[in-house]
C-alpha cells in the first residue's frame, strides 16, 4: 500500500509542532510564541509507518502576502498531499476557524484536530465536537497534543479519510447571492482559460480574485475588472458571520470580556505600566546571573574534575601502555586541553539556554515585544524584532531564521544583519576566560558590559541601515499575545537537550579537529617537533599580528586564535587553552580571586586593556561560518 | 470614532476597516470585521502599543494602526 501524506496546518501557536513531535517522536523546538515553525518539516508517524507527516508554518490565513502563507497554500494543493489535518486551538475557536474556512476552499479532505481540550475544560468551557463536525461538514477529533491525548483516534480517522477520499471531499461554503453571482462569473472566465497545469480549484481562484490576490491574478493573468472592494469586505464579513453562528451553536459556555483568566491577571503585573519595564530588566539580569554566577560554580567543578581526575587518569594510562611521547602530548595537551577547554563552559551554556527556553515557553517573549515596541520603533524596527535579538544570545543561527516572523522584508534584512552583534553562547567562553583572568571579582560586570556593547552596536547599525540601505515605511504591528502557560518540563528539557547536544556535537567534531590541527601547528615546523615559539603556528600568527598591533593585542598567539575563531567562536578558547595550557589555572585563580600570580604567559601577552580590546574584537568581528551561511541563505544573496 | 480613541476597559463594536492592501487583509484575518466586539485591555508601559481582546484572544496593535479601525 502506498503511503498517506498528511499536512499539519493551523494558526501560529496552536500547537502544530507539539503534535508533530508527538506523531513522529522527533524533537523539534516548540515555544509559546507565535511563529516558532518557519519552515515546513517532514517526518514519519511513529504509530503508523504508512503515514508521512509535514508540519507547515503557522498562518492566520492563506493570502499571498507572506512567505509562510504561500508555502502553506502551495503545499496544500500539492498532489503529493492526501489529507490536511487542521489544528484548531479550542480556546480560541472563532479566529482559528477562519483559517479552516480557507483550507476547506482548497478542496482537499480536511480533518480538524481540536487541540488544547484539557485547557478548554480548565476554563469551564464546553465544545460540542459532534455539532462542530456537523456544521463544518468535516471530521473533528478532540485532542491534547501536549498530553498526547486522542492521537490514536486521530490517526484512525486519518486512515479512514485517506481510504475514502471522495466521501470526505469538503463542500465549499455558499455565500450571499451577490457574491455567488460574481463567483460564477469569474469561474466561467477561469474555466475558459483552460489551465491544465494549475493545481488550484477554479472556485478557489475565483474567490481569490474577489480578494484581489496578487499571486493568483498574475498567474492566470486575469484581473477583476472593477476592483470591487465592497465585495471583498462583504466576503470576509459573511465568512465571520457564519463562523460566529457555528461557534455559538457549539460552544456551550462562552467567556465574557469581563471574566478574567489567570493569564490576564499575570499579565497585568508583568506588563504593568509602572513595573513592566523594571520587571523586564530584572528578568534579563536574572538570566545573566544564572548564566554566570550559578553556571560559574558548576564550571569550576567541571574544570576541577578534568584537571584532577581525567587528565591524571588518562596520563597514567598512556604511560602505562607505553604510548609515544607525541601521542601523549596530542591527547593530553591537544584533545583534552582543546575540547575540554570548550566543554568546561557547558554549565554556563546550559543555564543560558534554560533561561531562554523558559522565556519562550511561558509566553513572556511576546510580552517583551509588546513592552519594547515603542522603543524599538525609534530605531525603525518593530517590537517583534526584539525576540530574535534575545535568541541571538543563545545562537545566531536559529535567531536569524526566527526573523522570518517579520512581515516587512526590509525590516527583516536589518534584523538579520544586526543579529551577529548579539553575543552568542559560543563567545561566552572567551569572555568568561579572559574576564576571570584579568578582571577577577568583576567578571560578571565585564562580561555584561560586552553584551551591552554588542546590543548598542546592533541598535546603532539598525538605525544606520534604516536611514540608508533599507528605507521603508513603518510596517504595521499586529501580534497575538499568547496565554501564559506553565512550561512543560518535558518540553523545556527537550529543547535544552537539543541545544546542548549541538554544543557538544560541535565540541566533538569541529573543535576536536581544530584542536588537533592547532596542536600540530603549535608543536611542529618543517623540521619536526619544536618548541612553541618556532612552530608553524607562531610563524602564521607573527605574519598577521602586525595588523592587530594598534588594538593592543599584537602577539602571535592572539592573532592565531582570531583566525581559528572564524570556524567557530569556541575554537578561540580551545586554541588559547592549548597555547597557554589553561584549565586548572583559571579555576585556581577564580577561587583565589587573584589574576597576577598565575598564567605567566597569558598575563604577559595581555594587559587588562588589551584583554578587553580582544574581547570587544571577538564580539564585533566576522560571525562564524555557520552564521555566514545562514545569513546567505536567509537573505538569498 | 476610531479604536485609537477608546478608553481602557471599554467594549466597542467594529464598523469598518479603513486600511489598504495587505494590512487590511491582515486585520481581516485577525477578526476585525463589521460587528466584531473589542475590549480594550491595557496600554504598554511606554503608552503604545495597546492590548485588546477580540474573538476570545488577546492582540496587541499600535495606535497608528488602531486609528484605521472605525468603531462605535
Amino acid at each position: 500500500m502506498s503511503t498517506c501524506t498528511i499536512a499539519l496546518a493551523g494558526n501560529p501557536n496552536s500547537g502544530k509542532t507539539t503534535l508533530f513531535n508527538v506523531l513522529t517522536g522527533s524533537n523539534h523546538s516548540v515555544g509559546n510564541w507565535p511563529g516558532v515553525t518557519v519552515e515546513k518539516k517532514h517526518g514519519k508517524v511513529k504509530l503508523n509507518k504508512k503515514i508521512d507527516v509535514v508540519d507547515l508554518p503557522g498562518t492566520y490565513s492563506l493570502t499571498a502576502y507572506s512567505m509562510e502563507e504561500r508555502i502553506a497554500r502551495n503545499y496544500i494543493v500539492d498532489d503529493e498531499l492526501d489529507v490536511v489535518v487542521n489544528i484548531v486551538d479550542g480556546t480560541n475557536l472563532e479566529r482559528n476557524l477562519f483559517l479552516t474556512s480557507q483550507i476547506i476552499e482548497l478542496g482537499k479532505p480536511v480533518i480538524i484536530a481540536l487541540n488544547m481540550m484539557d485547557e478548554v475544560e480548565k476554563n469551564n468551557e464546553r465544545i460540542s465536537i459532534d455539532k462542530l463536525s456537523d456544521e463544518l461538514g468535516i471530521p473533528v477529533i478532540g485532542i491534547s497534543a501536549l498530553k498526547a491525548d486522542g492521537i490514536e483516534n486521530l490517526l484512525e480517522i486519518v486512515m479512514e479519510v485517506y481510504n475514502n477520499k471522495d466521501k470526505y471531499q469538503p463542500k465549499p461554503w455558499k455565500y450571499s447571492k451577490e457574491i455567488e453571482n460574481k463567483i460564477s462569473e469569474l469561474f466561467n472566465k477561469i474555466e475558459k482559460l483552460n489551465l491544465i497545469d494549475s493545481k488550484y480549484p477554479n472556485r478557489w481562484m475565483a474567490l481569490k480574485l474577489i480578494e484581489s490576490d496578487k499571486e493568483i491574478s498574475e498567474k492566470i493573468n486575469l484581473r477583476i475588472d472593477s476592483r470591487n472592494e465592497e465585495l471583498e469586505d462583504k466576503l470576509v464579513e459573511e465568512k465571520y458571520k457564519r463562523i460566529g453562528s457555528i461557534v455559538n451553536k457549539c460552544l456551550e459556555t462562552k467567556r465574557k470580556f469581563n471574566e478574567f483568566t489567570a493569564s490576564d491577571k499575570i499579565d497585568r503585573v508583568l506588563t504593568n505600566k509602572l513595573f513592566g519595564l523594571p520587571i523586564f530588566g530584572m528578568i534579563m539580569y536574572l538570566t545573566f546571573w544564572l548564566t554566570f554566577n550559578v553556571g560559574g560554580i558548576f564550571m569550576d567543578l567541571l574544570d576541577g574534575f578534568v584537571a584532577d581526575v581525567v587528565q591524571p587518569i588518562v596520563g597514567s594510562f598512556l604511560i602505562g601502555v607505553g604510548a609515544a611521547e607525541w601521542l601523549q602530548s596530542l591527547i593530553i595537551d591537544g584533545i583534552i586541553g582543546g575540547v575540554g577547554g570548550v566543554l568546561m563552559f557547558l554549565p554556563n551554556i546550559i543555564f543560558l539556554f534554560l533561561a531562554i527556553s523558559l522565556l519562550e515557553d511561558t509566553g513572556y517573549m511576546a510580552r517583551v515585544a509588546f513592552i519594547l515596541d515603542k522603543a524599538m520603533r525609534k530605531i525603525g524596527l518593530s517590537g517583534k524584532a526584539f525576540i530574535p535579538m534575545i535568541m541571538g544570545f543563545g545562537c545566531n543561527v536559529p535567531a536569524i531564521i526566527a526573523t522570518r516572523t517579520l512581515e516587512n522584508e526590509k525590516d527583516r534584512m536589518i534584523a538579520i544583519l544586526i543579529n551577529p552583534f548579539m553575543s552568542c553562547g559560543a563567545r561566552l567562553p572567551v569572555y568568561v576566560l579572559l574576564s576571570t583572568a584579568f578582571f577577577p571579582g568583576n567578571e560578571a560586570l565585564v562580561t555584561f558590559s560586552l553584551y551591552i556593547l554588542g546590543f548598542v552596536m546592533a541598535i546603532i547599525m539598525a538605525f544606520i541601515f534604516k536611514k540608508t540601505l533599507f528605507k521603508s515605511e513603518p510596517s504595521p504591528f499586529l501580534m497575538e499575545l499568547p496565554t501564559y502557560r506553565m512550561p512543560s518540563i518535558k518540553n523545556v528539557l527537550l529543547k535544552l537537550w537539543l541545544r546542548v547536544k549541538d554544543y557538544i556535537t560541535k565540541a566533538g567534531t569541529v573543535i576536536f579537529v581544530a584542536s588537533v590541527v592547532v596542536w600540530f601547528i603549535l608543536g611542529y615546523n618543517i623540521t619536526g617537533a619544536v618548541g612553541i615559539n618556532e612552530s608553524f603556528g607562531a610563524a602564521i600568527g607573527k605574519m598577521i599580528s602586525p595588523i592587530f598591533k594598534p588594538l593592543g593585542f599584537g602577539n602571535w598567539q592572539a592573532s592565531l586564535s582570531l583566525i581559528a575563531g572564524l570556524l567557530a567562536k569556541e575554537v578561540v578558547v580551545s586554541n588559547m587553552a592549548i597555547i597557554y595550557g589553561l584549565g586548572d589555572a583559571v579555576a585556581e585563580a577564580a577561587l583565589e580571586g587573584n589574576a597576577s600570580g598565575f598564567l605567566p604567559t597569558l598575563s604577559a601577552a595581555f594587559s587588562q586593556v588589551s584583554a578587553y580590546a580582544f574581547m570587544v574584537f571577538i564580539l564585533l568581528y566576522t560571525p562564524c561560518v555557520a552564521v555566514i551561511g545562514t545569513i546567505k541563505r536567509e537573505t538569498k544573496s | 470614532m476610531t479604536l485609537k480613541e477608546v478608553d481602557k476597559k471599554r467594549i466597542v463594536t467594529v464598523k469598518k476597516v479603513n486600511a489598504k492592501g495587505s494590512f487590511k487583509r491582515r486585520l481581516f484575518d485577525m477578526g476585525f470585521v463589521n460587528g466584531t466586539e473589542v475590549y480594550i485591555e491595557k496600554f504598554a508601559p511606554l503608552g503604545d502599543p495597546m492590548e485588546i481582546k477580540l474573538k476570545g484572544y488577546n492582540l496587541s496593535l499600535r495606535h497608528v494602526d488602531a486609528n484605521l479601525i472605525e468603531v462605535e
